[in-house]
């Protein structure tokens, strides 16, 4: 086995035990820090592809930025209640149903898929020059759509701050504070 | 091209190396809290520690003995996991960002070229803004972990700070690859080499990214994390013994690794200013020579990151807010499209 395939094994064997921990620990902050893991591991499997700012781009959205904004909400909630109330055994249902679709589709997916084996450990597609060579000549207008996508979501999330904000009409426009955590606080 | 070309010699070199950068940034940050104290007590006309050995010199051994025979508290009603895993985040996160930093040229060791960088990656400035993102995961786990009131408000305080300051930090960076054109450690310090250190091109980059290194590393101005009288202690109020230690390290050492950024990105890394290196040939000394440079602007930074603690007072949190949010990060905007502007008319 070459270094690349232990390796390979290594981070499968992490990414899919640490996927399973995020949906069976009991805690929400354990299921945090188990997303992160997986992430991790995920990352380490871009790395294999020599995907370098693929896997680095994976941390910093990723890892450094949704999973802290998880974290925080998680630590502002009183978690001590151990008691979940009971969920509608249809909604129970309903969502194995959903989730055994889901299961179809990737299976039926995979199946009729060719048989190419990745590029392991060598190519340079993911490598950030050609990357951005692609994003900026080839695929330019997609790229500003999304872009454009964005900046609306930034601008709409702002607006939706100032509106609660003026309703409350607690604290004058001067000393308003970004986040609305840290105000409560 | 294949990648994994992993032989014996290389990885002994590659193990001697990151032996020897961990060893150097924490025998820094050891000393960095004396330098602390010393220059404390300089700027209030005071002794500062002189009891342990001359001059005090074996003040921090002391400090590190203390803390290793104190007591270890572990609070009942934490969670204990969580609770000892935050320093040792904290700790290792701190660590990280040395793996991309060029700490000199190449040395010749029995006819090897090494290359004083653990890993030259062609993502070097990505990786460093990656790590920095994570930083806050040492504190935030830490604190939460604490179940104690003033550790949470700490650490959602120092959260909400390192992310507001990674904006313009990430900004002020981009203007910097502007410039070089490669996010290689490497090859944005041998464009310096080369062209003049980024600090000519780049003032106003600069200075948005030492006062958000200021706020990453949760220094005064910017401690609020800390804030003592509002906070008793901090988002390590809990810890005692060892663990406190960590933090309390960890703080220093990320001070030493950023700044060591800051020479790196801006003042021309291991290169010798009025001096050209490339005429002394490959001796085996111009690494080390290169490096003793880098240590030298380090530590001229570790001295203004001191300097401003024991000068400017603490910033209020909205102000720190505003500071961040409104002032900072347009003016890195602008910085950027700036640079952007001229970059492209220079080109044509």
């Amino acid at each position: 086995m070459s270094i690349t395939e232990i390796l390979f094994y290594i981070l499968s064997v992490v990414a899919i035990g640490s996927a399973l921990l995020v949906i069976t620990s009991k805690h929400p902050v354990y299921s945090v820090l188990w997303l992160i893991v997986t992430f991790f591991s995920i990352s380490g499997h871009y790395l294999l592809l020599n995907a370098q700012f693929l896997a680095v781009v994976n941390i910093i959205v990723y890892a450094g930025a949704i999973m802290v904004l998880f974290l925080y909400v998680l630590m502002l909630m009183d978690l001590r209640k151990e008691s979940e109330p009971a969920k509608n055994k249809w909604l129970k249902l309903a969502g194995a149903v959903a989730g055994g679709s889901l299961l179809l589709v990737l299976v039926a997916g995979l199946r009729t898929a060719d048989q190419r084996m990745a590029q392991l450990n060598e190519g340079n597609i993911g490598l950030i020059e050609n990357l951005g060579r692609a994003l900026f000549t080839d695929y330019v207008v997609p790229f500003e759509i999304a872009s454009i996508l964005f900046l609306s979501a930034m601008v709409g999330a702002v607006i939706i701050g100032k509106s609660e904000k003026s309703k409350k009409q607690a604290v004058p426009i001067a000393q308003q504070q970004p986040e609305p955590e840290a105000a409560s606080v | 091209m294949y990648l994994l070309q992993i032989d014996g010699w290389f990885i002994l070199e590659k193990f001697i190396l990151i032996a020897a950068i961990v060893t150097t940034a924490l025998v820094v940050a050891m000393y960095s809290t004396y330098a602390e104290r010393k220059i404390a007590a300089f700027l209030q006309d005071r002794r500062g520690p002189s009891r342990a050995g001359p001059f005090g010199i074996l003040q921090p051994l002391a400090d590190g003995v203390k803390l290793f025979m104190k007591e270890e508290v572990i609070p009942l009603v934490s969670n204990k996991f969580l609770f000892v895993l935050g320093p040792m985040l904290a700790m290792i996160v701190a660590m990280m960002t040395s793996a991309v930093i060029p700490w000199g040229s190449t040395i010749d060791i029995a006819g090897r070229q090494v290359p004083l960088q653990i890993a030259d990656v062609n993502i070097g400035v990505l990786y460093i803004f990656g790590v920095v993102s994570l930083g806050v995961y040492g504190i935030m786990i830490g604190g939460w972990a604490s179940n104690n009131k003033f550790s949470l408000i700490a650490a959602i305080r120092g959260a909400s700070q390192m992310i507001s300051y990674e904006l313009a930090m990430g900004l002020a960076l981009i203007a910097v690859l502007m410039v070089t054109g490669t996010l290689r450690m490497s090859g944005i310090v041998s464009h310096q080499i080369e062209n003049g250190w980024n600090i000519i091109y780049q003032p106003l980059g600069f200075l948005i990214f030492f006062i958000c290194a200021l706020a990453e590393c949760n220094r005064t101005p910017f401690d609020l994390p800390e804030a003592e009288n509002e906070l008793n202690f901090g988002y390590h109020q809990e810890y005692s013994s060892m663990k406190l230690g960590f933090y309390l390290f960890a703080e220093y050492i990320n001070m030493f690794i950023s700044s060591v950024l800051m020479a790196t990105l801006f003042f021309g890394g291991y290169d010798i200013p009025f001096v050209n290196e490339a005429a002394w040939g490959d001796a085996w000394w111009v690494g080390l020579v290169g490096f003793a440079t880098l240590m030298l602007k380090a530590f001229f930074f570790i001295f203004l990151f001191m300097w401003i603690r024991w000068t400017v007072p603490r910033f209020r949190y909205d102000q720190l807010m505003n500071l961040g949010w409104k002032k900072l990060m347009p003016l890195a905007l602008v910085n950027m499209l700036i640079t952007a502007v001229v970059v492209l008319l220079l080109q044509k």
